[in-house]
């Protein structure tokens, strides 16, 4: 029993990782913080491709003209394509977390929220007035 | 020498993904007409594309066309058959009619120098949705749903201008749209590590000897998880009021008629033709996990939509009502079940489609859209507020619109499974729906304008017409309802024969 | 820009090899490990690093912003043009063996082709996020240092 847990350790560490990445994202407020939880989330899921990509004794996959034992070299492409939308949905997440900041002077979810309360409160008494 | 009908399957994805990039070169010229006509072209382009392809498969049955000349499962494949390509009309389809009255509130609502750049983000979004639509790579469609999503949290984002809160909505779609793509990337990766293929053929084929895997177990939930998210199903509806609210009228219109229909296919496509309904999770699943949520989400959307003073909030929460109507569709898995789903994929795109176009019109002369700037406007804009009487009409579900059809079949569908105590809950919805339109209509008709108030014209007739043309629509798949029954029936029919 | 002698002096040393190894990755990436996304990123990381030690000013008077503009499309371009190519010739989207008269200089040549499109694309949008941040905030003076 003991072996078959740790004959997996791999998959251990990235539910860890992933379970970390999920646990930020949920319970922190900043939302910087929110947003290196969802990179931690998304790297754990890099990391199961890579694993499942992993063939026992396999060297990376370059052809040399002898005979080896390869890789899996799929799912690496894949992660590779992964990897890039992970870089362009941080860039446009902080990219928003810059203009929030600009135009709330915050970036505290409760403070928002604060504020985005006053605003709607405003607008209802401004119509009704 | 070459038979360019042949290559329609990637054309309609290619051309409008390279238009993206040629689009921003207008921004050499700073031409923002040439954009807008740009965009309109390639829209046009795309929906003649999907109108061929569907008369082609409903002829001739499915098309498979290989990238880079690559034999599946190995190569990446488009698949159409009947269900992708009407889903495929109905993404390009609205966005033929949407972009032509996107022109003039785009111009109203976006700044100038970002219009080129907001053209070529929507072209993107285009070619997410339709790359999702017609593919059939399963990871290809992870690639497609995140262009398209990234994409819509620009344009979300884009509406700024008229409302700070656009950046947060956005940005909370972004945390939750990458959670649930993450989802279904894990989901992907458990039916690779067991089946070694990504084809969605193929996966089917080698699911169905595994149906005791434990990892494809895994994978399944992750995956409805994942694409439950993307679809705003109840109780993961959370990012959809304030994005749709708060988003520019031409993104309003667009995503709120084709952005959680596409993720409702995917969906589709995983329960029927990966899994399939043998599959000993399903339904359990759709029975105890979808209808208790769509019920929920029909009853939540429609009493939130009540206590909303923005309109387009307050379509928002509908929307998630009506989803409700799609999920109990598919938890019914039966032919008339399904058909009802497919009929209101299409249908309430119609009319969430018009209605957000009305209310398009609305912020174009009004500006804040809420119960209470609209007092007495029914005078002044007669044909905006009797087209948002109609399409409200519809959303309601009188005969001889299209809303009545698909809740029609959707109650055949129950009494086939004998689930009579849903019928009542299906009518009440309804009737919470002539709830929250009667708000619109009586402020909008009955409330006197205040005094002070300098008079409103109607708007001009190129926001008129893709209205209009969209409730001529409203009525005459209500009318003529034996096209999309016949096509809806006939999707449905092929996605439960695919299971084995 | 009296200060911060060693950093200007190491960078102008290693920014040539950066761009040079990019240069490797981009045009090796068919027979080792290597190819358009991660010679892109290196390229640009040679420009994120001028502009971090010289200044996004300076940065911008050696690749101008309607450069970058120009440059982004310009690769999407190219790996479309591409996979049209093939389409023209008789075989499907992105089929290189059409390309050239045997299949296999035809997939050489058009992994090769779309390979340097990616690589174009994705080192100008790099240093276009790069500079879309960098641009938001005023320059640090050098008093400040």
């Amino acid at each position: 029993m003991l072996a078959a847990i740790l004959d997996h350790y791999n998959y251990w560490l990235i539910i860890f990782l992933m379970m970390i990445g999920l646990y930020i994202v949920v319970s922190r407020g900043n939302l910087i913080k929110k947003i290196v939880g969802l990179n931690i989330f998304q790297t754990s899921v890099f990391l199961l491709y890579i694993t499942i990509g992993k063939v026992n004794y396999g060297t990376a996959p370059i052809l040399t003209g002898q005979p080896e034992t390869f890789s899996n070299p799929l799912p690496h492409v894949l992660i590779l394509t992964a990897i890039v939308v992970g870089i362009a949905t941080t860039a446009l997440g902080l990219a928003l977390v810059v203009r929030i900041r600009e135009s709330y002077g915050t970036i505290e979810d409760e403070e928002i929220a604060v504020s985005e309360q006053f605003q709607a409160e405003s607008e209802v008494n401004q119509i009704s007035s | 020498m070459t038979n360019w009908l042949h290559h329609i399957p990637i054309l309609i994805v290619a051309v409008p993904l390279i238009s993206a990039p040629i689009c921003v070169l207008f921004t050499f010229g700073a031409n923002r007409k040439a954009a807008w006509l740009w965009t309109l072209l390639v829209s046009w382009f795309a929906f003649l594309c999907s109108i061929y392809l569907l008369n082609y498969v409903l002829e001739n049955g499915q098309i498979s066309y290989h990238l880079g000349s690559w034999k599946p499962p190995l190569g990446i494949e488009y698949r159409i058959d009947v269900i992708n390509a009407f889903v495929l009309l109905l993404v390009s389809g609205i966005s033929a009619i949407a972009v032509p009255f996107g022109r003039l509130v785009v111009d109203r609502e976006i700044e100038p120098d970002r219009q080129i750049l907001f053209y070529t983000t929507y072209l993107l979004c285009l070619t997410g949705l339709l790359g999702v639509t017609i593919t059939g790579d399963a990871f290809n469609i992870f690639v497609f749903l995140e262009i398209s999503s990234l994409s819509s949290y620009v344009l979300i984002a884009m509406g700024v201008r008229s409302d700070r809160r656009a950046l947060t909505a956005a940005y909370n779609y972004l945390i939750l749209g990458t959670i649930g793509a993450t989802f279904f990337v894990i989901g992907l990766g458990f039916l690779y590590m067991v089946t070694g293929t990504l084809n969605i053929m193929d996966l089917s084929d080698r699911v169905t000897h595994l149906a005791d895997n434990k990892a494809v177990h895994a994978g399944y939930a992750f995956i409805i998880i994942g694409l439950a998210l993307k679809m705003a199903l109840f109780p993961m509806h959370v990012w959809l009021p304030n994005s749709y609210t708060y988003a520019p009228s031409l993104i309003s219109i667009f995503l709120a008629a084709t952005a959680t229909k596409v993720s409702i296919y995917v969906l589709l496509r995983f329960l029927f033709t990966v899994f399939g309904v043998s599959f000993d999770f399903i339904p359990l699943t759709l029975i105890f996990i979808f209808l208790p949520l769509a019920i929920i989400a029909i009853f939540f959307g429609s009493i939130g939509a009540i206590f909303q003073t923005n309109i387009k909030r307050l379509f928002a929460y509908s929307s998630v009502a009506q989803i409700g109507y799609i999920a109990i569709g598919i938890a019914l898995s039966n032919t008339i079940g399904l058909t009802a789903a497919i009929l209101h994929i299409f249908n309430h795109a119609l009319i969430k489609g018009a209605l957000f176009m009305a209310a398009g019109c609305l912020v174009y002369r009004v500006g804040k859209l809420t119960t209470d700037s609209i007092r007495g406007l029914g005078k002044e804009m007669p044909w905006t507020f009797s087209a948002l009487v109609l399409a409200g009409l519809s959303l309601i579900g009188i005969p001889t619109t299209v809303g009545f059809i698909s809740k029609w079949y959707l109650i055949l569908g129950i009494m086939e499974n004998g689930w009579w105590p849903l019928i009542p809950l299906i009518v009440m919805g309804s009737l919470l729906a002539v709830v929250y339109m009667w708000k619109i209509i009586e402020a909008a008709y009955f409330f006197q304008a205040p005094q002070d108030r300098v008079p409103v014209k109607e708007v001009p007739l190129e926001l008129l017409i893709p209205l209009w043309i969209l409730i001529g629509c409203n009525f005459y798949f209500g009318i003529q309802a034996d096209i999309t029954i016949g096509i809806s029936n006939e999707a449905a029919t092929s996605l439960l024969d695919h299971s084995p | 820009m009296r200060h911060h002698l060693v950093l200007r002096v190491i960078a102008k040393m290693l920014i040539p090899f950066i761009l040079l190894f990019g240069l490797y990755v981009q045009f090796h990436g068919d027979f080792g490990p290597g190819g358009g996304f991660q010679a892109g990123v290196i390229f640009a990381a040679a420009f994120i690093l001028y502009a971090l030690v010289f200044g996004d000013n300076q940065a911008r008077k050696v690749i101008p912003d309607k450069a970058l503009i120009l440059l982004v499309p310009l690769g999407l371009i190219l790996y479309a043009v591409t996979g049209f190519y093939g389409l023209v010739f008789g075989g499907n989207f992105l089929d290189y063996n059409v390309l050239l008269n045997s299949p296999k200089a035809g997939q050489h040549i058009g992994i090769f082709l779309v390979e340097l499109g990616v690589g174009i694309t994705v080192a100008a949008v790099m240093i276009s996020i790069f500079r879309a941040y960098a641009g938001r905030t005023r320059a640090i003076d050098d008093e400040d240092w």
